[in-house]
């Protein structure tokens, strides 16, 4: 990969890093109304609300507030709760773990799967396993994770009793909420491969595969499917979004204490600097894997670099 | 058209039939029934009743106005927003292009729901600012679909002829490149208002949409969680229209993708709840 290659693309992922602080600061001006008003309540002295205002920046002009929101960024500095007083930096860092911990979890039950489900589609196309299959794949497209997840809890953890109902309390704790955020990410995943090796089946170097006498399973396993999974790649950065956003309801369905169950408290309490600071780090997370998929796309694909 | 794209439309013909046909009935979405509290659906209640005794039947109904409701505005308002604005960078370019291209690229780089959450969370709760912040959130897709059109259909002979008669943008926009932009926008418009019915019932489901006693599906399931291990159906009913809808939604865009033969990932990208 050409070093040129690279910095372009970090310098673009950059710039819409910056765009995207300087859209999150300017949020708060959507509130209607006075927004230390509506954070404070109306009973609040006149010179904590003097203070809130400063403090927000929402003393000065739109411009000079979101520099000064910028600055303070650039120094890794995303302010203080309003509700408990301490850095958004340390709520933060205390619920990532548990989001990460959901996030990889889910990831792995979408692969788990999307694999199996999207070869038996492509190898069957038309059957009956074909449909199956991909009925199955829209089914988990189309049932809302906010849905899927009680009624997980309500088969799993009170009929048969095999896991708890929420919190965060050793491995067991983990299945239903992985469940409930991998099935939409292995459903999209199902489709996108299906459709992938469909093509790859057809192209000549598989029919010599084939002609060789390779077994089926190598001809679709080193050949085939190692050619469909680049654009499959490319859907997976995609879906990390969808993952992210994913996990503020399936966090706040299963209690899961982490970035997701972070912000809608947040907003509840219209403590806007979490607000902010949450946004900020999930879409900086996104623009983040979508760069590095793009890259490992570059990699994986030299016709990519040529043209992008 | 397969029978499962049949099923599909009627599926769809009945939610918009009982939404339209909501003023037309006499229901009573928010009599408080004090002695039927949670009484699972059975003779003579369709559907049980909730929490606070209230017919679930009539509540899902009001659901199935709201859900209509906000989807189609949604889709409109984000639509055509987008599509103009998609449009009309492609085909005039330069400076007004590479503004847009960037604003894309930023609004782009919020995953899924996320924008809209926290616009919804922080306007406040009501239908109108649910409506704004998933329209906010939702031009995008149809802005990047549209200007990708207009770029490859901008040099073609009739519009250039038209160019040439002297013809003003926004004509040749509505006359010359919009119906040839149709189909992919329908598409990702069908695939959008799947989006858009998950989508407030996700917010409704946070409890950043819809207020009660005002019903929405999402707000039906928020409530029901609480009483599932008395009252399932309280969780069940309403989610099972929900999906039962957007399921309908993903096969009328699946056959009318084929339909109109459109090469498009609309749907990898759109489940955003």
């Amino acid at each position: 990969m050409s070093s040129a290659f690279l910095v372009r693309r970090l310098a673009a992922a950059l710039a819409i890093v910056v765009g995207v602080a300087l859209l999150t600061s300017l949020l708060i001006r959507l509130v209607p109304g006075d927004p230390v008003e509506l954070m404070l309540g109306e009973s609040a002295a006149a010179g904590d609300r003097a203070a809130l205002r400063a403090s927000l920046g929402l003393d000065r002009p739109a411009p000079e507030q979101v520099l000064a929101q910028l600055d303070r960024l650039a120094r890794l500095d995303l302010g203080e709760s309003l509700y408990s007083r301490r850095p958004v930096s340390a709520l933060i860092a205390e619920r990532l773990p548990a989001t990460v911990e959901l996030a990889l979890a889910a990831l792995a039950v979408a692969a788990a799967v999307a694999v199996p489900l999207g070869i038996l589609a492509a190898r069957r196309r038309g059957g009956l396993a074909d449909g199956a299959a991909m009925g199955l794949a829209l089914l988990g497209l189309s049932v809302p994770s906010f849905w899927l997840g009680p009624l997980l809890i309500l088969l799993f953890s009170v009929v048969l009793g095999w896991t708890p109902v929420s919190g965060r309390e050793g491995l067991a704790s983990l299945v239903l909420p992985a469940l409930t955020l991998g099935t939409g990410m292995a459903a999209v995943l199902a489709r996108m491969l299906r459709s992938s090796l469909l093509e790859t089946l057809s192209e000549d170097y598989v029919r010599t595969a084939r002609a060789k006498g390779l077994g089926e399973a190598a001809v679709v396993w080193r050949h085939a499917l190692r050619n469909a999974a680049l654009p499959v790649v490319t859907v997976f950065g995609m879906q990390a979004g969808a993952l992210l956003s994913g996990a503020v309801i399936t966090e706040t369905v299963f209690a899961w204490p982490g970035i997701g169950s972070l912000l809608v408290e947040a907003i509840q309490r219209r403590d806007f600097p979490v607000v902010q600071g949450c946004v900020l780090l999930i879409s900086t997370t996104y623009v983040a894997v979508n760069t590095l998929t793009d890259l490992a796309y570059a990699w994986l694909d030299p016709r990519v670099r040529a043209t992008a | 058209m397969s029978a499962a794209t049949r099923a599909a439309l009627a599926a769809l013909a009945v939610w918009v039939g009982a939404a339209l046909a909501l003023p037309m009935l006499s229901l009573a979405p928010d009599t408080v029934d004090l002695a039927r509290i949670l009484e699972a659906p059975g003779h003579g209640s369709w559907l049980g009743f909730d929490e606070v005794g209230r017919p679930v039947a009539d509540r899902l109904i009001v659901g199935a106005r709201t859900s209509l409701l906000v989807a189609a505005a949604v889709v409109a308002v984000a639509g055509s927003l987008g599509t103009v604005m998609g449009a009309l960078a492609a085909y005039l370019g330069g400076g007004v292009d590479r503004v847009l291209t960037a604003a894309i690229d930023v609004f782009m780089a919020f995953p899924g729901l996320l924008l809209a959450i926290a616009l919804a969370g922080l306007m406040g709760p009501g239908l109108d600012n649910l409506v704004i912040a998933l329209a906010a959130v939702g031009w995008v897709g149809y802005a990047r679909l549209a200007r990708a059109q207009a770029l490859s259909l901008r040099r073609r002979e009739h519009v250039l002829a038209a160019q040439a008669l002297g013809a003003g943008t926004l004509r040749i926009l509505r006359l010359h490149l919009l119906p040839l932009m149709a189909g992919p926008l329908i598409v990702e418009a069908t695939f959008g208002l799947a989006g858009a019915v998950l989508a407030e019932a996700g917010l409704s489901f946070l409890g950043i949409g819809v207020q009660p006693p005002a019903a929405s599906w999402g707000s039906m399931v928020r409530e029901g969680v609480r009483y599932m291990l008395v009252a399932p159906h309280l969780v069940i009913v309403p989610g099972l229209a929900l999906s039962a809808v957007v399921l309908a939604t993903n096969l009328v865009g699946d056959w009318l993708r084929d339909r109109l033969d459109v090469r498009s990932p609309a749907v990898t990208g759109r489940r955003t709840t």
